[in-house]
């Protein structure tokens, strides 16, 4: 399989913050990669690194088989990256918006090319409107055809569904699946769960280090975690009360049920037991990409605090 | 390699963008109009110890009792004793002083007889309000200056003063004012739009994000430079064709030549403050910042370089201050060339001053300017 993105330890430091470790990834070509983390962990920085608008400190690699400390200019041209701002003019219209960009990447027919965006987008109505005065939805679409325009084989979408409504993140995910499909290389970052679940492979990154990666399923299945789902009248209402219990690393209601969820079968199993008078079922379940990434997350802060 | 489409395309984005910014077209079109009103019409100072050039061609004790009246006054320093007439010419033109006084080699005989000889005291009067004062004392002058030497029979009892004092005014020689303050209103505007609209067009782009997308793209920071600021160049020579021909049909200032070096003066000015725009919008965090330090640079230009109060009426540490703003070999460019006729021989002193400005500038912003987001 070729690989789009081949980078090791790369690190980042802003002022004595270290902001990216070591950081070791690669893609392959034609895949939807999910980048996950909490806030603050280091996704925006590690993309900017790869598409050259940050300098790695220390760290080496290719994008599109480009070295990302040489040829930025050669990798910008071929990346088309998403911030995660929407970084459009708001005092240009869309129509104003999507021509400057063609003009930057001195594409040729660009009246054509646009117009053919515009298209797609269903915004030939509205071409004449200032990028501004669109809903979030609508920005976001905007923002990834601008981000497609010059036809890059390389995607890099940074938190592209944040505050955007459930319908518009579908479509917008189901739009990434075209356009790997069509042989372009996917690297999107999230904080929502759910949408892990619509990535071939998820990378995950805490206080700036990678600590997991693979596909939803391995993950699941190395993360040896066991969880246990509790039903019965008010078992969501246990959580936090289950959350004190030694062994029990996470305890999160799920509709009316309860997850509970830790490394340790025995400790949990302790745990849940002196919670069965109170007239719950518990049944052993499978954890959910949500219980990984928490614990994974919780080994985290130990080996950084 | 610098590609002329990218440019192109900043270019085109900058003048849209300027296009929809109504504040921005008040800016530039409103503003000078407005200063030209409030200070064309309200400047006034009394400036002394004003730098004079002698010409003593009779060497008397009257002729030194004469200059040393002038001093009393408080409004002339005697800085330069000049040897002919030509000297003397060239010492005004320049602006190395503001007046000269000279005293014809046969003062002290004709005074003696009683012929009422003439002295002539020349005044720079481009600028009125740092000469006015100073003339207005010389009719004390001509009575007084004598009153010790001339004693028993040359005393002149109620006969009035013992010799003329003859004013000589150049190159504003009917005392108006706006004649000064218009063409340095020239350089506070182009001051304040330029590095202002600079400033807070590169801090803007930062500001909103949008610098983030612009710098993921192929363009070279080099192309973002230059197609930001041409923009800029042509509001630049706009304000500076709106403001010098107010200055003729409203105000009727004198244009008397010197073009090469206004419009070298000009060139060099615009370009100085266009870098300073940009090198603030490297070190500003916000359009708030940029704000900031965009007047706490035009505040100084304004009261020190020589606009607001003549720059010979400031204390010392003030024209010292005022020799390091560029604005202050602005103004002595566009007065010396527009009411004096000033050529690049008399300029060059400020041209130069310019040229280093723009270098300096320059550097510092491209030294600051970061292609990546670090
Ligand atoms: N330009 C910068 N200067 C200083 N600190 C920064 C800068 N960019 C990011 N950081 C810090 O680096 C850390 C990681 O940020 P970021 O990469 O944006 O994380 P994420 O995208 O995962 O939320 C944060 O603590 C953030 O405050
Ligand atoms: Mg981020």
């Amino acid at each position: 399989m070729p690989v789009a993105i081949d980078v090791r330890r790369l690190n980042k430091s802003f002022g004595d913050k270290h902001v990216v470790r070591d950081v070791s990834i690669s893609v392959e070509a034609g895949k939807v990669t999910g980048f996950l983390g909490p806030n603050g962990s280091g996704k925006t920085t590690t993309m900017r690194m790869l598409c050259g608008l940050l300098t790695p400190d220390s760290g080496e690699g290719t994008c599109l088989g480009l070295d990302i400390l040489r040829e930025t200019n050669e990798i910008k041209r071929r990346t088309g990256y998403m911030t995660q701002k929407f970084s459009l003019y708001d005092d240009l219209t869309i129509e104003e918006n999507l021509l400057f960009i063609a003009r930057v990447y001195g594409m040729d027919d660009r009246r054509r090319r646009v117009a053919e965006a515009l298209a797609g987008l269903g915004l030939e109505a509205r071409r004449r409107q200032p990028a501004g005065a669109l809903s979030g939805g609508w920005k976001q679409r905007l923002a990834l055809a601008a981000a497609v325009l010059h036809q890059p084989r390389l995607l890099l979408l940074d938190e592209p569904t944040a505050g955007v409504d459930p319908k518009a993140r579908r479509e917008f995910w189901d739009q990434i699946h075209e356009l790997t499909a069509r042989g372009m290389t996917v690297m999107v970052s999230t904080h929502y769960m759910d949408e892990a679940e619509r990535c071939h492979d998820i990378a995950y990154i805490a206080y700036g280090a990678l600590i997991a990666r693979g596909t939803v399923a391995e993950l699941i299945d190395r993360s040896a975690l066991v969880t246990f789902k509790g039903e019965g009248p008010g078992a969501d209402r246990l959580a936090p009360a289950l959350m004190l219990e030694p062994g029990v690393e996470m305890a999160a209601p799920f509709g009316a049920a309860l997850h509970v969820s830790g490394p340790d079968r025995g400790l949990l199993e302790r745990a849940i037991t002196r919670h069965r008078g109170d007239g719950l079922r518990w049944t052993e379940g499978r954890p959910t990409i949500e219980d990984v990434f928490i614990h994974l997350m919780r080994g985290a802060e130990d080996n950084f605090h | 390699m610098i590609s002329g489409t990218r440019i192109l395309a900043i270019m085109v984005k900058e003048l849209l963008q300027l296009s929809r910014d109504r504040l921005t077209y008040a800016m530039i079109l409103v503003m000078p109009v407005m200063q030209l009103m409030l200070f064309g019409y309200a400047i006034n100072t009394d400036p002394r110890h004003l730098p004079t050039v002698v010409l003593d061609e009779d060497q008397s004790t009257l002729s030194r009792s004469v200059l040393a009246a002038l001093a009393n006054t408080g409004y002339f320093d005697f800085t330069a004793e000049a040897a002919s007439q030509a000297a003397v010419d060239a010492a005004i033109a320049n602006g190395a002083v503001q007046f000269a006084v000279v005293i014809p080699h046969d003062f002290s005989r004709r005074v003696v007889k009683g012929d009422e000889p003439q002295i002539l005291v020349e005044a720079d009067a481009s600028d009125p309000t740092a000469v006015g004062s100073a003339l207005g004392s010389l009719g004390g002058v001509a009575e007084t200056a004598l009153r010790h030497d001339l004693l028993g029979p040359l005393a002149r009892n109620g006969d009035g003063a013992p010799f003329e004092i003859v004013v000589h005014r150049r190159y504003n020689p009917e005392n108006i004012t706006a004649f000064n303050i218009v063409p340095g209103l020239l350089g506070i505007v182009l001051s304040m739009t330029l590095v202002m609209m600079t400033a807070l067009a590169v801090t803007r782009e930062h500001e909103r994000g949008t610098m983030e997308s612009l710098l993921a793209t192929p363009v070279r920071p080099i192309e973002v430079m230059i197609g930001k600021l041409a923009p800029y160049v042509g509001i630049g020579v706009v304000q500076t064709v709106l403001i010098l021909g107010l200055a003729r049909l409203l105000f009727g200032v004198p244009f008397e030549g010197g073009w090469l070096a206004l419009a070298i003066g000009v060139a060099l000015f615009i370009t100085g403050s266009l870098a300073l725009g940009f090198l603030f919008s490297t070190l500003a965090r916000s359009q708030l910042q940029a704000m900031q330090m965009s007047i706490f640079y035009i505040l100084p230009s304004i009261l020190l370089s020589g606009f607001m109060f003549p720059f010979r009426g400031m204390p010392d540490w003030a024209q010292v201050l005022g020799t390091v703003i560029p604005v202050t070999h602005f103004l002595r460019v566009v007065r010396g060339s527009l009411l004096k006729g000033a050529d690049l021989a008399q300029t060059w002193p400020s041209l130069a001053a310019l040229g280093v400005f723009v270098v300096v500038v320059t550097a510092l912003a491209m030294a600051r300017y970061r292609t990546t987001l670090d």
